[in-house]
């Protein structure tokens, strides 16, 4: 199969097929608590777009040239950290710079980018399916563009909610998470369209 | 043993400085002036300067909001729009204001009774009544935002509240007169929100 | 570009999306209109028209003649009142007006003195054509004349001839499509010659190429008679009279355009943008005869309907005239158990009581028995989404969502959703199965956001004041110490000449 075949499959199981919020359940504290309005859904998008492709791509690196040559795999979990750690300090900086009110919008949610299991599970499982690094690359990519699609759909579903006449007793986090439910059921019907 | 442990601590710490510098090098680059989240806050605030919140004017509350230090529930003549803008800039819960909003003012002065003292011309944060000592003084109702700051000072107590009157060209439609047209208010109302 | 050529073989487009096509009922339709004797006393409200308010000109107790100014326009959105007959002016105050807040505006009350005596100050132009087009425009800002479709926009603004938006089609708007309201289609009938002479006017004043003359096709004698009319043109005229199929809002003017030529006018922008220019028939009428005869506007045609009217009829009504009056001329003289309507049944506004006068902007006076209305107050029931208020919307906008973020003032989405380009014309509400108030609330929604605006700007104004006030204060404070300086400054030569004691700087 064409190298541009093999991109486009990984990219599809990764926003799709195994879409990381909706089949795998990572990320979701972030899908709940910043899909209230679009805007800082977006904004919370773009930044864990930016953390997990840099950090899928520099978690690579450090796996093939730092950790296996010298021997050091028990210190995965750590360098892999650090790195989440720093590009989340310096997309912070940046969204602070950039939009305050974005900023406080995404609140705590914008350092906790960092214990998000699915940047962390990227990194991991990108080492464990011994990709190469065009192939981490763009899993790493996939797996954002995933979240973001999800997160954005979810935050367009919650702003229509604000105002629909919900009944008393689902009021608040119960239709929330009927919605996501039903969602994930949605993404469903994907399974099986790409063998990864 | 520990060669591989030597390398671990090189490859760690090294790691760990290229990270730092990094960072440090993005503090500068990123760093702000100023508040603008204190800015967008004080545009929202209807600037009656008028002390309500327990902060001398809406610039210093909204430097407070801004800093977390007050909540978004103090500014009274905002009402509950003001406080669901605050809460939305800021991230939080919205919460039920201090007092109940009323409906706009006024004060009128009643200029039989007035001594000329301007001492309420003093007190007034917006310069909306004019006069000079020995003179009536008066009210600019059109510049007047209600804060009721000029009563206290008056010796002669010649200061009235007065609804602001309604002009026709400001006349705006309410809700329709269903039961269902109300739900939106009390949905706001109650803050049940998540 | 379909529609156009469709218009070119004479066959008359479908036109704008969605639409309604309720009963029309026009039971007037061939009762020829009647001229409304004088009543005993008549009350001119200072605003008429969309702008500003007129101030009064005469005093208490001055004698006027038909036709004089007796109040001026202020600022430019204006035009100004004209006395509907001679009589005497007998008082100034505030009097209820057809708006739906029941508020009330000043008026001049004037009793007439039976002469109808003309005011002749102003000169009749049979001569138009040789006549500066700012004179021609300047006489029918001063003869008072406003959209007389109901809207009562300024005319004379729209009348101009702008070298960046030159205005290729005048359209005149024969449509008509509210149900019951009959009074263009007996202008159209019996004064066609007059209405046609008007157009050519307006086509003159703005130097338009075509002419179009558009009628629903449920007129077949207005359409008859405008082709007549046309017909005994010279040639020289590019005029045409053009039918249009019946639907709900064909007369609203964006529509009417984009059925007509094609071209959709822009949210936020008028028709003079796509080189468009709509004229009602009453105003071009109105136009004819302030310009050939220089009479202003002091009357116009209303029609009176409604099952609750013995003798419905369209009747020529002076400006000012009571409600009261009129309906006692067509029969109606009980008003309990009946529902007074101003205007057509789909925008006119509910009249509390007949004791309002007739305005320029009256193009109905409609009396319904109650049960004719769907109760009073009917169960407003959730939203089922069906989807029928979206099609039958003419601006293609998505009701039940703007309704939603309307109820909930969500004022940003419901701006995002385009709350501003709803003409409010009720198609909506009309298909809604649920029976909510559609319209009612985009209105609510319009005026929340007209009032968080005039509060910001109001905020903004009052920290512009404080801000002065701290900067006065400041400089009070600086002038204070630099005097005390300067004092200080010539008292110390002798004072320390006589005693060590140190300088102290001043301290504020």
């Amino acid at each position: 199969m064409s190298a541009f075949g093999d991109f486009a499959i990984i990219l599809l199981s990764a926003v799709l097929v195994n879409n990381y919020v909706l089949t795998k359940f990572l990320g979701i504290c972030p899908f709940l608590g910043v899909s209230g309005k679009t805007e800082t859904a977006i904004g919370m998008s773009f930044a864990v777009m930016f953390v997990m492709t840099l950090a899928s791509t520099a978690s690579w690196l450090v796996q093939q040239y730092i950790l296996i040559p010298l021997d050091l795999l028990y210190l995965q979990t750590v360098f892999f950290i650090l790195i989440i750690a720093t590009l989340v300090q310096f997309i912070e900086m940046m969204i602070h710079k950039v939009s305050p009110v974005l900023y406080q919008g995404l609140g705590i949610y914008l350092p906790l980018i960092t214990t998000n299991c699915a940047v962390l599970g990227v990194a991991l499982l990108n080492v464990q399916q011994d990709n190469n690094f065009i192939s981490s690359a763009l899993y790493g990519f996939g797996a954002a563009l995933g979240f973001a699609l999800v997160l954005v759909l979810f935050s367009g579903l919650r702003e229509r909610m604000e105002g629909a006449p919900v009944p008393t007793a689902f009021k608040g986090s119960a239709v929330t998470l009927i919605t996501a439910g039903m969602m994930s059921l949605a993404f469903l019907g994907f399974s099986g369209l790409v063998k990864v | 043993m520990f060669e591989s442990l030597m390398y671990a601590m090189a490859a760690l710490g090294g790691f760990a400085l290229i990270a730092g510098l990094i960072l440090a090098v993005a503090s500068k680059k990123f760093h702000i002036e100023g508040d603008p989240l204190s800015d967008k806050i004080d545009a929202l605030l209807p600037q009656t300067q008028c002390g309500q919140c327990g902060y001398p004017g809406c610039r210093p509350y909204a430097d407070a909001v801004a800093a977390h230090a007050a909540d978004v529930n103090h500014c009274v003549p905002g009402g509950e729009r003001t406080m669901q803008a605050i809460a939305d800039i800021m991230g939080v819960e919205p919460k039920t204001l201090d007092e109940e909003e009323s409906a706009p003012m006024v004060a009128f002065i009643r200029e039989d009774e007035c001594i000329g003292c301007t001492l309420c011309i003093k007190a007034c944060p917006v310069d909306a009544i004019i006069g000079a000592p020995k003179q009536y003084h008066t009210v600019i109702a059109d510049h007047c935002t209600g804060c009721v700051l000029c009563l206290e000072p008056c010796p002669v107590d010649c200061i009235d509240m007065i609804s602001k009157p309604e002009l026709i060209e400001h006349w705006s439609w309410p809700l329709p007169d269903t039961e269902r047209a109300h739900t939106g208010l009390e949905r706001r109302e109650s803050h049940q929100h998540d | 570009m379909i529609k156009q050529f469709l218009n070119k073989l004479g066959i008359s487009p479908s036109g704008f999306a969605g639409g309604i096509h309720p009963d029309m009922r026009k039971w007037t339709e061939q009762s020829p209109i009647q001229t409304c004797p004088l009543p005993s006393l008549l009350v001119i409200p200072m605003k008429q028209h969309i702008g500003h308010i007129c101030s009064p000109l005469v005093g208490i107790g001055e004698r006027v003649l038909r036709g004089q100014k007796i109040a001026k326009a202020e600022g430019y959105l204006s035009v100004p009142v004209h006395a509907p007959t001679s009589g005497t002016v007998i008082k100034i105050e505030e009097h209820a007006i057809p708006h739906p807040s029941g508020m009330g505006l000043q008026s001049i009350f004037i009793e007439p003195d039976g002469l109808d005596e003309r005011d002749t100050s102003l000169a009749p132009m049979p001569d138009w054509q040789a006549q500066d087009v700012g004179a021609l425009r300047e006489r029918v800002r001063m003869c008072g004349i406003a959209g007389l479709g109901g809207a009562t926009f300024p005319t004379f603004i729209k009348l101009v001839h702008d070298q960046k938006n030159p205005i290729e089609t005048v359209i005149l708007n024969g449509i008509e499509c509210e149900p019951f309201l009959t009074n263009d289609h007996r202008l159209m009938v019996e004064h066609q010659d007059e209405v046609l002479h008007g157009m050519r006017i307006i086509m003159h004043m703005v130097h338009a190429q075509h002419g179009i003359i558009a009628i629903e096709d449920n007129k077949p004698d207005a359409i008859a008679a405008m082709q007549h009319a046309v017909n005994a043109l010279d040639g020289t005229h590019n005029i045409r009279v053009l039918a249009m199929p019946t639907r709900y809002p064909q007369g609203s003017e964006k529509q009417l355009i984009e059925a007509i030529t094609g071209k959709q006018v822009p949210a936020g922008k008028l028709p003079m943008h796509v080189g468009v220019l709509c004229q009602n028939i009453a105003t071009t009428r109105a136009i004819y005869e302030a310009v050939t005869l220089g009479y202003p506007l002091t009357e116009r045609v209303v029609t009176i309907s409604g099952d609750a009217v013995p003798e419905r009829g369209n009747m020529r009504v002076r400006l000012g005239t009571s409600m009261r009056f009129v309906y006692e001329q067509c029969g109606l003289t009980d008003f309990s158990g009946i529902q007074l309507l101003h205007g057509g049944p789909m925008m006119g506004e509910r009249l509390r009581h007949p004791d309002i006068p007739v305005v320029k902007s009256s193009t109905g006076l409609l009396a319904l028995q109650q049960e004719l209305f769907k109760e009073a107050h009917p169960v407003e029931e959730p939203c089922i989404r069906c989807g029928h208020c979206s099609q039958a919307c003419p601006i293609q906008l998505t009701p039940n969502l703007l309704a939603d973020y309307s109820r909930n003032e969500q004022l940003e989405k419901a701006q995002d959703y385009h709350l501003f380009d709803c003409i409010e014309c009720g198609a909506c509400s009309y298909v809604c199965p649920s029976h909510i108030p559609l319209v009612h609330y985009f209105r609510f929604a319009k005026g929340q956001v007209a009032q968080v605006r005039r509060e910001q700007q109001f905020a903004e104004a009052s920290r512009q004041r404080s801000a002065l006030r701290e900067a006065r204060i400041a400089r009070e404070k600086e002038e204070k110490a630099a005097k005390r300086r300067k004092v200080r400054a010539k008292q110390t030569p002798v004072a320390s000449a006589d005693d060590a004691t140190p300088q102290t700087s001043v301290k504020d």
